[in-house]
């Protein structure tokens, strides 16, 4: 009874025929909340890495808060995926018994490999001598956490820090195409799927990977606006000016990415194209074309472009990054959503759309997504604690 | 099993008639089992659209043999019912799902047919590619099965299924779909949709035997495929299918 009551309700909001096992959305908010984690980790690191391989002067009190950044959110990128499963208690099969040519089988190697050679690597070799310092300056448990994370290293010799120096050079190197691969791959599992046309296109990792940057830029943005004021420091306004500046150009390659993909599939006009476009007019009209493309690209593209083409004073610049940066989080994150819940959406019959309910309690519902959210910016604020991005001098300014 | 291995299987047999009076149909079962070769087979399905009349039987003996989930929306094989209309619109529903079909005034129908649809058995599966455990496999016998005791429930598979062959049984949490009835294969015996259908518009059989059913379905129907620009090279092949079903 409750069962056919059950679908009663469901049928009712489906539009046109869907096959009877379509009538659930597979995967839900956890899985929107997942790209948009591992978007941020590898757009942080891409502006980080800005500093160390490209020597972006300019950008030096943003680097280590990128990191720091970068590996909060990278601590808590699996728990999505981990919630999300039928048989959680099963989950390390993918490491027992990968399928080599499954995308998804990758992931615990992509994510171990970007996590422990990558972030913390660098990480470590970054602040080395400072948590040596701080050790030695510290009482009680802080010192020992130091010590650990030092693990007990007592060289603070010029010839040592200079090997650091060095060293976080070469990971850098090598964690560019780590940060490219760990999002790109993600968009690839999306992309690789030949039965959704939704997803099912070649540019899929590269707009995954654009719009990484964008957001992880605009995160790393966002956190320096709120935290050095919050720490009684001055924001450096040369380096703001220069974050933005590379926010710019990384909202418009993106922008110029999907806008190809859609004329794209526009002009070739495939099968699929009505019941897209049916989807587009309809079920993804305030997440896609208001929340994502409007709101979350557009407007922020044109404040960015009236800051640059009028000299604005500093405190209205503050005040215009500050809510380009929040636009760019609401429109990545519903890009995020637009793909993941978009291409379930319609039936692979191409007949009809069906909805997605997103409940609210549950393990799969809103409240736990909000607290995935969430953890991370904890994590942060832990991190910075202990290893603070700034030295009282850089705070200050000079 | 060739005639010398039938023979001595034969003689065994009866010599050995007393006691195996006494066993069990499980017991037989078994032994057969024992002598099943998966490498001698290559299962494949024929279905004829101009036989199926609808009745759903199938749908029901599918969901009691493989103790599928009671509910109208959950099903290892399935009927979708076509109504094309005058005006060369497209009406299609799952039969038994509760859900009203269009009534329709003859004149406005142009033509109107039943589709069965099932796991395609596809010989690319792009669900055993995906799969990132390798709890979905494909047997040598051509069968996809899912391992229930591995499956992670990730559902990867079920996205990358184009035929919307496979559900999350939320009862086990796992991954699950048509077998062609391989606990039913192995027994010597067809798979229930198949026996129970009235019409015999499913035709079930080896390809690797010329004389066998699905041998003479393809050889005396032009044969089509579902969705063949995927490349999955399915092994349900329909006879006399609308260029509209997809």
């Amino acid at each position: 009874m409750e069962a056919a009551q059950n679908f009663m309700e469901l049928s009712k909001q489906v539009v046109g025929f869907i096959y009877p096992n379509e009538i659930d959305i597979q995967w839900s908010i956890l899985i929107v909340v997942y790209p948009y984690i591992t978007g941020l980790v590898a757009g942080a690191f891409i502006l980080a890495s800005l500093v160390k391989v490209f020597n972006v002067k300019e950008l030096q009190p943003t680097y280590r808060l990128a990191m720091l950044t970068a590996l909060a959110f990278m601590l808590i990128a699996p728990l999505p995926l981990q919630l999300h499963l039928g048989r959680p208690e099963r989950s390390y099969e993918m490491f027992m018994t990968p399928n080599l040519t499954s995308a998804m089988a990758m992931f615990g190697f992509v994510y171990l490999w970007y996590l422990m050679l990558v972030l913390l690597l660098e990480i470590y070799f970054e602040y080395r001598r400072d948590m040596i310092v701080w050790s030695s300056e510290s009482t009680g448990p802080k010192k020992w956490a130091l010590k650990l994370l030092s693990l007990f290293s007592t060289d603070i010799s010029e010839k040592a820090v200079a090997f650091d120096k060095k060293t976080v050079k070469i990971i850098t190197i090598i964690g560019i195409p780590s940060a490219f691969l760990l999002h790109g791959y993600v968009g690839f599992i999306f992309g690789s799927i030949k039965a959704n046309p939704w997803w099912s296109s070649v540019m899929m990792p590269v707009v995954f990977l654009f719009s990484a940057i964008v957001s992880g830029i605009a995160m790393v943005m966002l956190l320096y606006m709120i935290i050095i004021p919050l720490r009684d420091g001055k924001i450096d306004m040369k380096c703001l000016d220069r974050v933005a500046s590379f926010l710019f150009y990384a909202v418009i390659v993106d922008f110029s990415i999907e806008v190809l993909d859609f004329i794209h599939r526009l002009y070739e006009s495939e099968e699929s194209i009505k019941i897209l476009s049916q989807l587009v007019e309809t079920k993804l009209f305030m997440s896609l074309v208001v929340l994502q493309i409007l709101l979350g690209m557009l407007l922020p593209l044109g404040i960015m472009v009236v800051i640059k083409v009028f000299r604005l004073q500093e405190e209205v610049r503050k005040l215009l990054y500050f809510v380009c940066g929040l636009l760019i989080q609401l429109g990545i994150f519903s890009t995020r959503w637009n793909v993941v819940i978009g291409g379930q959406l319609f039936s692979k019959s191409f007949r009809g759309l069906t909805t997605y309910k997103m409940e609210l309690m549950g393990i799969e519902g809103f409240l736990v997504a909000l607290a995935l959210l969430i953890i991370p910016f904890v994590i942060l604020s832990i991190l910075i604690k202990l290893l603070p991005p700034w030295k009282k001098g850089e705070l200050a300014g000079s | 099993m060739d005639r010398r291995d039938f023979l001595k299987h034969l003689g065994w047999v009866i010599s050995s008639g007393g006691i195996l009076g006494g066993l069990s149909a499980d017991a037989w079962a078994k032994m057969l089992n024992k002598t099943y070769d998966t490498t001698k087979h290559y299962y494949g399905m024929g279905i004829d659209i101009d036989k199926c009349i609808g009745c759903g039987r199938c749908m029901q003996a599918c969901k009691t043999e493989n103790a599928v989930p009671a509910v109208p929306y959950y099903f290892r094989t399935w009927v979708e019912r076509y109504v094309i209309k005058t005006d060369r619109t497209v009406s299609v529903n799952t039969l038994n799902s509760d859900e009203p079909g269009d009534v329709l005034v003859e004149k406005d129908v142009l033509r109107s047919f039943f589709v069965p649809k099932l796991c395609n058995q596809c010989d690319h599966p792009p669900c055993v590619q995906v799969c990132p455990v390798g709890a979905t496999f494909k047997t040598d016998d051509g069968v996809i099965l899912v391992d229930s005791k591995r499956c992670i429930g990730c559902r990867y598979c079920i996205q990358a299924c184009p035929y919307g062959a496979r559900y999350l049984n939320p009862e086990t949490r796992v991954a699950d779909k048509c077998t062609f009835c391989y606990h039913r294969l192995v027994k010597g015996l067809l798979p229930v949709c198949v026996e129970v259908c009235p019409k015999q518009a499913r035709v079930f059989g080896d390809m690797k035997s010329i004389a066998s059913p699905l041998g003479r379905f393809t050889r005396m129907n032009k044969i089509h495929v579902l969705k063949p620009s995927l490349n999955t090279d399915p092994k349900v092949y329909y006879a006399n299918l609308d260029g509209e079903v997809n």
